[in-house]
């Protein structure tokens, strides 16, 4: 049972999508299934959608500032670890540090709470972002699955 | 967006949340309830989440956004029926310095 459980699974899908506010649904929900071989707990799975729907939120209203675009979705799975990648091919991040503190915002007129990255920080446990000014963004997030339930069995 | 997702009773305007809060579903849904905060003189917003399953950080926009309004009126955020998982999203914010979180009976 144990060995079973325990099995490396190494798994990969890859989507991409036109940067339409619809998709941010789709996203959430194709990682979510992409991990679900693992059997997450809901709070992972909650962590997980919430950490996709801000990146892709991200490269929807700030990558194309919600015009035409195509969003990359990357996700591998290695063992229990999980890696998600989305990049976006629009206008880039000038500062990143400064994107990325808490309660900044470029678009506090449209009530974006200045909390995407946070919440990605938050709920994953790796977060990597990369841009180039005019080139587009991608951002490398981590996590590992299933770890508390798996180690007590 | 059906009519009975708002309900107003006295200065309180009753906002029911939709099934995901995020971007797309939340859009929209901010200038709605400032019409009602400008329009019938509502000084609290009770936010509804018992149909709510997923929210991200534009939820939390919504609600920081209504709060900075009816500040000027001295009026108050209310989170009712939130999840688990939205109350987690909650606190992680911050925002329960400025919206009442009410807890389950």
């Amino acid at each position: 049972m144990n060995y079973i459980l325990k099995q490396k699974i190494n798994n990969r899908m890859e989507m991409n999508f036109e940067a339409f506010s619809e998709n941010e649904a789709l996203a959430r929900i194709a990682v979510a299934s992409f991990v679900m071989s693992l059997n997450p707990t809901l709070e992972e799975l909650a962590d997980i959608k919430t950490a996709v729907s801000e990146a892709v939120t991200n490269a929807i209203i700030h990558g194309y500032e919600e015009g035409e675009g195509i969003i990359f979705l990357r996700c591998r799975l290695r063992g229990d670890l999980l890696e998600v990648e989305i990049e976006d091919k629009g206008k880039g991040i000038g500062d990143i540090e400064k994107a990325m503190e808490p309660l900044f915002t470029t678009k506090p007129d449209k009530d974006r709470s200045g909390m995407g990255f946070s919440f990605m920080e938050a709920f994953m446990d790796d977060l990597e972002v990369n841009s180039i000014p005019g080139m587009g963004t991608i951002v490398k997030m981590k996590k590992k699955l299933g770890t508390q339930s798996w180690l007590e069995l | 967006m059906n009519e009975e997702q708002f309900k107003v009773i006295e200065d309180y305007l009753c906002v029911k949340m939709p099934k995901e809060v995020d971007h797309h579903n939340a859009g929209g849904l901010s200038e709605k309830v400032d019409e009602f905060i400008y329009g019938q003189k509502i000084n609290n917003i009770v936010f509804d989440f018992s149909g709510t399953e997923f929210m991200d950080s534009s939820g939390i926009g919504i609600l920081a956004g209504r709060y900075k309004k009816l500040q000027c009126f001295e009026g108050k955020v209310y989170v009712i029926n939130a999840n688990r998982q939205i109350k987690r999203i909650l606190l992680l914010s911050g925002i329960q310095k400025y919206v009442v979180i009410m807890k389950d009976e």
